[in-house]
């Protein structure tokens, strides 16, 4: 086993896959608590855009990604708050631009663009060195806003109006937390692939939430099963021989099913007890 | 400071998209007074306190809060919302909800400290909930929470303290309680509560405003039939629990 790691794209796979962890450890459970899952999807599918204009114009698609997804949780974090726009129709909105001009871009690009599937789907096996690079950068931002903003965010998640109340810049604070959705975005798109980001942002908080109800507590838990889901499902895609970002998907979907079911069913035979 | 007004608003309008949500108020509040405002729902009573606390502004009128427009009197103004508005499986604990009440002394990202948190425990000790501090804020019963979200209010040691249907999620013999707290706390700052029940707040409350769109009655705790059909806009049948209607209704 340990020789596997003599190989670059091995020791690669290890860092994005803590990477992508961390990130979507701490920045998931704001996603899971705040519920905000579907503009941070309507995030992720809106990088498609920056994507394309990546291979259009020559520049690194992850680059785009990143440019198109900051651009969309901007818009989105203004435009529902200054107007009477509501959430869920901003939210399609930007999902469906971000995607047509993403097949637009690439439809202008002359001839095959190439590494596609890795965008769409993930295949944290072949993240170059300089993409590692990025997504430990951008880590270091999100972990930083995060403990720096933590007492912020707990209050804007919990009570908007009461933040309000008591002076906090609510609307500033809440295009800041957009924004690490978007850089989280970015960091999870090499792992599980844009379509799928959503899964891996949401999947390893949403488990985290049956075991404990401290917040901090949550993050930690979520990026432990970020690290369990991500390696455990790039284990079974080896051994099955199947799509590496699908597969990890798949194991953390089942995995928080069971545990729901097991929730259910421990509260129905306990269902004699008084409840609260 | 003799006659200063905690609270005064004059000829304040607010409308929401053409309709009127209040109509010419004109209300002043004294230090130490404990006010309570009834009336029914869509009346304006929530839109009142929203003036108070600066989040709505109003299309014509002044308003002062301690003095100051309100935005710059909310580190001296506690806010119990209304009880609905919080999901229930929210990982935080009540000391953590307690807590921020604490943001505005703390101001933004300065963590909290030990005299966050010593204000936080002396609040939880004044509602009763200290035993309950690491409780997660759903598991206690809706006494309990309102309790909490009190505590949130008073941590940063407020002059004024205003309550949004307080009682709404509370059984009546909870109620007595809370209002002994509200009597207790009178001694240190002033409170303005918002209620559409009649019944349980005139026995506690120095003075009554009765809100609908217009303020048909502000003063003593005395209230005729007719300024409540004016406020209710309907005959209103009050059932007579003990002493409580005596209170409210002058003797005809």
């Amino acid at each position: 086993m340990p020789e596997i790691f003599q190989y670059e794209f091995m020791r690669n796979a290890l860092a994005a896959g803590l990477l992508a962890s961390v990130a979507c450890g701490i920045v998931g459970v704001y996603v899971v608590v705040k519920k905000i899952v579907s503009m941070s999807g309507s995030i992720a599918h809106a990088s498609f855009g920056g994507i394309g204009l990546g291979y259009l114009l020559k520049f690194s698609p992850v680059l785009g990604a990143m440019l198109f997804a900051l651009l969309s949780a901007i818009t989105m974090g203004l435009v529902t708050r200054k107007t009477k726009l509501p959430e869920d129709t901003a939210t399609g909105i930007l999902w469906a631009l971000g995607m047509a001009l993403g097949v637009i871009f690439i439809g202008l690009t002359p001839g095959y663009a190439p590494d596609l599937m890795s965008y769409l789907f993930g295949n944290i096996l072949t993240v170059p060195a300089s993409d590692i690079y990025l997504m430990a950068a951008l880590d270091v931002i999100i972990v930083a806003l995060a403990i720096a903003f933590y007492k912020e965010f707990l209050l804007l998640s919990f009570d908007e109006e009461f933040g309000t109340v008591v002076g906090m810049p609510v609307n500033g604070l809440y295009l800041l937390l957009l924004c690490m959705v978007a850089l989280t975005v970015v960091v999870l798109i090499r792992v599980v692939g844009m379509i799928l980001v959503i899964a891996m942002l949401t999947f390893p908080a949403a488990l985290a939430r049956q075991f404990t109800h401290d917040m901090k507590k949550m993050m930690l838990l979520a990026v432990v099963f970020g690290m369990v889901f991500t390696f455990g499902g790039l284990w079974l895609s080896y051994v099955l021989n199947l799509a590496s970002g699908a597969t990890i998907i798949l194991l953390s979907g089942l995995v928080l099913l069971l545990s729901y079911t097991a929730t259910g069913l421990r509260r129905r035979f306990s269902a004699h007890k008084t409840a609260i | 400071m003799m006659g200063s007004d905690v609270v005064r608003l004059e000829d304040v309008w607010v409308s929401y998209d053409g309709t009127a949500a209040l109509d010419g108020i004109n209300l002043r509040v004294s230090e130490h007074d404990f006010l309570g405002i009834i009336g029914p729902n869509g009346g304006g009573k929530s839109t009142l306190l929203k003036v108070l606390l600066g989040l709505v502004t109003p299309s014509r009128g002044m308003v002062t809060v301690l003095g100051n427009p309100p935005e710059k009197s909310r580190n001296k103004v506690g806010y119990v919302p209304q009880h609905s508005n919080f999901d229930r499986n929210f990982p935080v604990s009540v000391r953590e909800v307690v807590m921020m009440g604490r943001y505005g002394k703390a101001g933004l990202l300065r963590h909290y400290n030990g005299t966050d948190r010593q204000a936080a425990e002396k609040a939880l000790l004044r509602v009763g909930m200290l035993d309950h501090a690491t409780a997660q804020i759903g598991q206690l019963s809706g006494g309990q929470q309102q309790r909490a979200f009190i505590a949130r209010a008073l941590v940063a040691e407020p002059e004024l303290l205003l309550l949004d249907e307080p009682m709404a999620s509370v059984d009546s013999a909870m109620q007595t309680e809370f209002y002994e707290l509200l009597e207790d706390l009178k001694k240190e700052m002033t409170i303005i509560m918002v209620s559409h029940d009649i019944g349980a707040v005139s026995v506690f409350v120095d003075k009554i405003a009765c809100l609908n769109v217009q303020l048909y009655y502000h003063g003593s705790r005395e209230i005729t039939p007719e300024i409540l059909e004016a406020t209710y806009k309907c005959p209103v049948q009050l059932i007579a629990h003990g002493d409580i209607p005596h209170r409210v209704l002058r003797e005809h």
